[in-house]
C-alpha cells in the first residue's frame, strides 16, 4: 500500500477583487515507502502549492482544498487541525528553499531543533537540547555544542539549510517533503545537501517528495518523476524513462534546453517560447498549447484526460512526441 | 554593545553642542538682543547696563560663547523672568510631575496597545480588527486637548468619577519626598493619598495616551500580520507546534521589535502631548511650564532649558530603546 | 521564432487566437508599479472614503461663499442680542447653527473655516515638502560631508518633539500670526520629508535600474532627475498626504495654547476649537463639536488616503 495517495487534488486561491485562480488542478500522484518522487516544473506550475497543501500549511482563509491527501490510512485533508497538528512535524517532515527566513533569526538553533522533540516525544528541554546536538553532528555541522547556542544569521547558508534537515527529520518521519531544497544555495554546497538527503534517506529508509524546476536534482534522486504545468500533471513516467524518451511536448522541451556535454556543441540552446502565464487562455484543454511546437485543434476543444502509458506512467497530451523505436 | 553606547554617546553630543549653539544664537538674535529677553521689555536702562555687564554681554561674542556653554554644562541657567527663582529650581519642581504623567501614559498605551494590536491581527478582517482599525484612526485624527476636555466634561462634570483637575485633592494628607506622588504615598506608607493621586492620574494619562495607543495597536498590528507572513513560521507550523508555542515562541517576540522602536519614537509625542494635557488638567509639571513661559512676554531663560531638557530626554530614552533592542535581537548583539 | 513540429495543422482562426492571447498575457505582466499601484487604489474602500471626504470638504471650501447663508465675519444683532457670558444662542431662523460667542453665525463660519483650515493645512504641507525635498535631494546626490551636514540638521531638529519645536518657533517670533503657525509647522515637517528623500534615494543608488544607468554612461544630472526623483517622489507624495493630518492637528494645537492666530475675524476650525470651543465647552458644547469633527473627518481622509497609497505603492502587497 502506498504510503502517500495524493488524488484528485485542488486549490482555487479566492482572492477579494481578483478571479478565483485555480493553482493545483486535479494532481494525483502515489508514493510508496522508502520511495523517492519528484514533482517537477517551471515557477508558478503549483508545485511548492501542492506540497502545501499536502501539508495542510496553506492559510485557511481564500484558499479552497479539495480532493484527497490519504497518508497510510488517513486522508489528512478531513483532520481537525489540531490532529493534523499532530501528525506534523513527527509523520512527516518539510524542508524548505529559503533556510534563512526559514529559521528563526531571535531564537537560538538548538531550541528551533529541541522544540519538535519536546513536542512530538515529550521529551525534557534538557534532554531535546542534548539529542539536538547529536542531529545537528548527524547532518554534518561541525562543532555542534556551540552550534545549538547560536543564532541562523550567525551560520552559512549550507549550514543552515542542514539545519532545517535536522529538524525535519528529527522525529524520524516516514515521508520528507523538500521543497526546492537547494536553490537558494551554491552550487557547490547544492550538491553536498543532495549527497547529504540521498543518504538520510537511504539509511532511515524515509519516502521523499522531492519538489524542484532542476532537472539534475531528479536525475541524480528521484525513483518517479511527475512533470507539472498549470496546476495539472501532464507526465509521469521512472526516471530512466523520462529522460530517454520524454513524451509530452513540454518535457521534450525541458530536457531540450539543458545544456549537454556530449552532443551538438555549435547548436543553439532549445528555448520554450513565451511563460507561463496567470490565465490559462481556455478552460477546457491544455495550458501549454500557446507554447507548444505540435499545437493541433484538438489540443484546445475539449479537456485532455492524464492517460496510463505503457510503462507504469502517464501522459496528458493529445500529440505526443513520437516514441523512439526501441533498439 | 558597548560600541553602539559609545556611537550613540557621540551622536547626542554631537546633537546637544549643536542645539546649543542653535540656542545660544536663538536669544541673540531676538530683537533687543539677550538682556531684553532676559530682563524683559519693562526694565530700566539701569538694571539693563548692570546685567549686561554682569553677564559679560559686553565681551566679545566667543567669549560670551564659551561661558554660556559653561553655564549650560554646570546646570546654570540664570532666573525665570516671571518669578525670578533660578531656572532649574522651577524646572526641577515641575519635572517629578510630568515624569509620573508620562510614565502612566506608557503604561497605559504599551499595556492595551500590544494586547490589542496582537487581537486585531489574530481575528483579522473580523469585527474586532474592523472596529480596532476605525477606533485607532479616529485616535490620531482627534485634537487630544479636545479629547481631553470631553473626558473631563463627562466623567467629572456630567457623573463625578473622576477629579477633574490637579495631582492630588487640596489638603490631602501627602509628605513630599520624591516629588512623584503615587511613588511618595508608597514610600511613606500613606496609601490614601497614594490612591488619590492615582486617582487624579487616570484621566490624564489616558488623554496623553491616546495617540502613542493608537500607534502601538497598528504597528503591533501590522507587525504581527508581518510576521504570520513570515516563511520561519511555516516551518514552525511544518513542526507540528502547538498554536500557543508558536504565538508565544515565534511570533511574539519578533513582532514586539518595531513596536519597541516606536515606543521610543513616542517618546518625544509625549513630551509634546504633555503640553496639551497638562493644560486641559491643570497638572503643573513642565507642560504648564512651558505654557507660562510663553503666554504674554516670553520666559526665555525657562524656555532654551527646557528645549535642552526636552531634546536629552527623547535621545536618552531612544539610547536605551537601542539597547533593549540589542537584547531582544541577537542580529544586533554580535559584533 | 520557428516552428520546427511540422506537423502543425492548427487552423488559421485559432493560431490567430493563440497569438492574440498570448500577446495579451505578455503585456498584462509588464504592468508599472504605479500603474498597478492605482488600479489596487480604486479598489480599495478606505482609499475611496478618504479620497471622497477630502473631495468633499474641498469643494464646501472652493465655494464657501456660494454655500455659505452668510458673511463669517458679520456680527447679527439679533444674535448679539441674545448673548451673555454664560449663554450663546443656538438655532435660530437664518442661522441654522445658531451663534459664535461673538454673534456671528456659526454656520458660515464652519463653511468657510474649510477654506481656512484646508489653506493652513496644504501650505504647512507644502512648504515643508519643498525644503524638505530639496535639502533631501542635494543630501542624497551629494552625498560627501554635504550629506553629513545635513543629516546632522535634521537630527537636531528631530531631536526636539514636532510641537514643541513648533511652539519653539512661533515663541521665537514673539508675535504669532498666521504665518507663523503655517512656518512653524511647515519647519517641523522638513527634516522628516529630508530624510525620506535621502533614504530613497540612496536605497535607489544601488539599485539595479539605476546601476544599470550608470553603466549605459547615462550622466549623473539625468539619472538623478530622470531616474531617481520620480521614483522617491510617490514616497514623498504618501508623506504629504499623511503629513496633511498631523499640520491641521499641530495647528489647531497652537491655538489651543494661546499661540495661534490672533485675527479674531479668521475662521479656522482649530483656532474655533482651540480658542471658543473649549471655553464654552458647558455653554454650548457645539462650538466645539462641530469644529472637532470637522477636523477629525479632515484628518480621517487625508490618513486614510495616504494609508491606503503606502499599501497599494508597497512592492509586498503586489502578489
Amino acid at each position: 500500500m502506498a504510503l502517500l495517495d495524493v488524488r484528485d487534488l485542488s486549490v482555487v486561491f479566492r482572492r477579494r477583487g481578483a478571479e478565483p485562480f485555480t493553482a493545483v488542478d486535479g494532481v494525483g500522484f502515489t508514493v510508496e515507502p522508502g520511495q523517492t518522487v519528484g514533482l517537477v516544473g517551471e515557477s508558478g506550475c503549483g508545485k511548492s502549492v501542492t506540497s502545501l497543501a499536502i501539508m495542510g500549511l496553506l492559510p485557511r482563509r481564500g484558499n479552497q482544498v479539495t480532493g484527497e491527501v490519504r497518508f497510510e490510512d488517513t486522508d489528512l485533508l478531513k483532520l481537525r487541525p489540531q490532529d493534523l497538528r499532530d501528525r506534523r512535524g513527527r509523520d512527516i517532515g518539510m524542508i524548505f528553499q529559503d533556510p534563512l527566513s526559514s529559521l528563526n533569526p531571535v531564537i537560538p538553533l538548538g531550541l528551533q531543533v529541541a522544540e519538535v522533540l519536546e513536542r512530538h516525544q515529550g521529551k525534557t528541554r534538557q534532554a531535546a537540547l542534548r539529542q539536538a546536538g547529536g542531529l545537528l553532528d548527524a547532518v554534518g555541522i561541525p562543532d555542534p555544542a556551540r552550534r545549538l547556542k547560536e543564532f541562523p544569521h550567525q551560520l552559512s547558508g549550507g549550514m543552515r539549510q542542514r539545519a532545517l534537515i535536522a529538524i525535519a527529520l528529527a522525529c524520524k518521519p516516514r515521508l520528507l517533503i523538500a521543497d526546492e531544497p537547494t536553490t537558494a544555495l551554491d552550487v557547490t554546497i547544492q550538491a553536498q545537501i543532495l549527497a547529504l538527503l540521498k543518504e538520510l534517506v537511504d539509511q532511515s529508509g524515509t519516502a521523499l517528495v522531492m519538489i524542484t524546476h532542476d532537472l539534475g536534482v531528479v536525475a541524480g534522486l528521484c525513483d518517479t518523476v511527475n512533470v507539472l504545468y498549470a496546476g495539472k500533471v501532464v507526465e509521469r513516467a521512472g526516471r530512466h524513462d523520462l529522460f530517454a524518451d520524454p513524451r509530452h511536448p513540454y518535457t521534450h522541451g525541458l530536457l531540450q534546453s539543458v545544456p549537454r556535454l556530449d552532443v551538438d556543441r555549435g547548436g543553439r540552446l532549445h528555448q520554450i517560447r513565451g511563460s507561463v502565464s496567470d490565465n490559462i487562455p481556455w478552460p477546457e484543454g491544455c495550458a501549454f498549447a500557446p507554447r507548444c511546437d505540435r499545437v493541433i485543434d484538438d489540443c484546445v476543444g475539449a479537456t485532455v484526460p492524464l492517460e496510463p502509458t505503457r510503462r507504469d506512467g502517464a501522459l496528458r497530451c493529445t500529440n505526443p512526441v513520437p516514441q523512439e523505436v526501441p533498439a | 554593545m558597548v560600541r553602539i553606547v559609545l556611537r550613540r554617546l557621540t551622536q547626542l553630543s554631537v546633537t546637544l553642542i549643536a542645539l546649543m549653539t542653535l540656542v545660544f544664537f536663538w536669544l541673540r538674535s531676538l530683537p533687543g538682543g539677550p538682556v531684553d529677553a532676559l530682563l524683559g521689555e519693562r526694565a530700566t536702562p539701569q538694571t539693563r547696563e548692570t546685567l549686561t555687564r554682569a553677564l559679560g554681554y559686553d565681551k566679545p561674542i566667543w567669549v560670551q560663547y564659551g561661558r554660556f556653554v559653561e553655564n549650560v554644562v554646570t546646570g546654570d541657567f540664570g532666573n525665570s523672568i516671571r518669578t525670578g527663582e533660578p531656572v532649574t529650581a522651577v524646572i526641577g519642581r515641575a519635572f517629578p510631575a510630568t515624569v509620573e504623567l508620562a510614565i502612566a501614559a506608557i503604561i497605559v498605551a504599551v499595556g492595551l496597545g500590544i494586547p490589542l494590536g496582537y487581537l486585531a491581527a489574530r481575528y483579522r478582517g473580523r469585527l474586532l480588527d474592523n472596529a480596532t482599525i476605525v477606533v485607532t484612526l479616529i485616535g490620531i485624527s482627534i485634537p487630544i486637548f479636545f479629547l481631553g476636555y470631553l473626558l473631563k466634561d463627562w466623567l467629572t462634570q456630567d457623573i463625578h468619577v473622576f477629579p477633574p483637575s490637579g495631582r492630588i485633592s487640596t489638603g490631602a494628607d501627602n509628605t513630599d519626598v520624591t516629588g512623584f506622588f503615587v511613588l511618595d504615598g508608597l514610600l511613606t506608607r500613606e496609601l490614601d493619598a497614594s490612591a488619590d493621586a492615582l486617582w487624579h492620574l487616570v484621566l490624564p494619562a489616558l488623554t496623553l495616551a491616546t495617540i502613542p495607543l493608537a500607534i502601538i495597536v497598528r504597528i503591533t498590528r501590522a507587525s504581527v500580520l508581518d510576521v504570520l507572513d513570515e516563511d520561519y513560521i511555516r516551518t514552525a507550523d511544518a513542526k507540528g507546534l502547538r498554536d500557543a508555542t508558536i504565538r508565544r515562541r515565534h511570533v511574539l517576540r519578533n513582532a514586539l521589535l518595531p513596536v519597541v522602536t516606536t515606543i521610543g519614537l513616542q517618546t518625544g509625542a509625549l513630551l509634546a502631548g504633555a503640553v496639551l494635557t497638562e493644560k486641559v488638567y491643570n497638572w503643573g509639571g513642565l507642560g504648564t511650564v512651558i505654557t507660562d513661559s510663553i503666554s504674554g512676554s516670553r520666559d526665555y531663560p525657562v524656555l532654551q532649558a527646557l528645549i535642552l531638557l526636552a531634546a536629552v530626554v527623547f535621545i536618552v530614552v531612544n539610547l536605551l530603546v537601542d539597547l533593549s533592542y540589542a537584547v531582544i535581537d541577537p542580529r544586533v548583539r554580535v559584533p | 521564432m520557428s516552428r520546427t513540429g511540422g506537423i502543425t495543422t492548427l487552423s488559421d482562426h485559432k493560431r490567430r487566437r493563440i497569438d492574440e492571447l498570448t500577446a495579451r498575457t505578455s503585456t498584462a505582466a509588464g504592468v508599472s508599479l504605479i500603474r498597478d499601484a492605482g488600479r489596487r487604489l480604486r479598489r480599495d474602500p478606505a482609499a475611496i472614503v478618504g479620497a471622497a471626504i477630502i473631495l468633499l470638504f474641498l469643494i464646501i471650501a472652493i465655494f464657501a461663499p456660494l454655500v455659505a447663508p452668510h458673511d463669517p465675519v458679520q456680527r447679527f444683532p439679533e444674535l448679539t442680542r441674545d448673548l451673555t457670558v454664560d449663554s450663546v444662542p443656538g438655532a435660530s431662523a437664518g442661522h441654522p447653527l445658531g451663534s459664535d460667542p461673538l454673534g456671528r453665525d456659526f454656520a458660515s463660519r464652519m463653511i468657510y473655516g474649510a477654506r481656512q483650515t484646508l489653506f493652513v493645512g496644504v501650505l504647512a504641507t507644502l512648504i515643508g515638502l519643498l525644503f524638505g525635498v530639496l535639502l533631501g535631494a542635494v543630501a542624497g546626490a551629494v552625498g560627501g560631508w554635504v550629506d553629513v551636514v545635513i543629516m546632522r540638521i535634521t537630527d537636531v531638529m528631530l531631536a526636539l518633539p514636532s510641537l514643541l519645536l513648533a511652539i519653539t518657533l512661533v515663541a521665537l517670533a514673539r508675535q504669532s500670526t498666521q504665518w507663523t503657525v503655517i512656518v512653524a509647522v511647515a519647519v517641523v515637517n522638513v527634516p522628516i520629508f529630508a530624510r525620506l528623500l535621502r533614504g530613497s534615494m540612496l536605497a535607489q543608488r544601488e539599485s539595479d535600474h539605476v546601476l544599470a544607468a550608470r553603466a549605459l554612461g547615462v550622466k549623473r544630472h539625468d539619472i538623478v532627475t530622470r531616474h531617481m526623483l520620480p521614483n522617491s517622489l510617490t514616497a514623498v507624495i504618501v508623506q504629504a498626504t499623511l503629513t496633511f493630518a498631523v499640520a491641521i492637528l499641530d495647528a489647531a494645537a497652537l491655538s489651543f495654547l494661546g499661540l495661534g492666530d490672533p485675527d479674531i475675524n479668521r475662521a479656522e476650525w482649530g483656532l474655533m476649537l482651540g480658542v471658543d470651543g473649549v471655553r464654552y465647552l458647558e455653554v454650548r458644547p457645539e462650538l466645539a463639536y462641530y469644529p472637532a469633527i470637522a477636523i477629525v473627518l479632515v484628518a480621517l481622509g487625508f490618513t486614510l488616503l495616504g494609508e491606503s497609497m503606502r499599501a497599494a505603492l508597497d512592492p509586498k502587497n503586489r502578489r
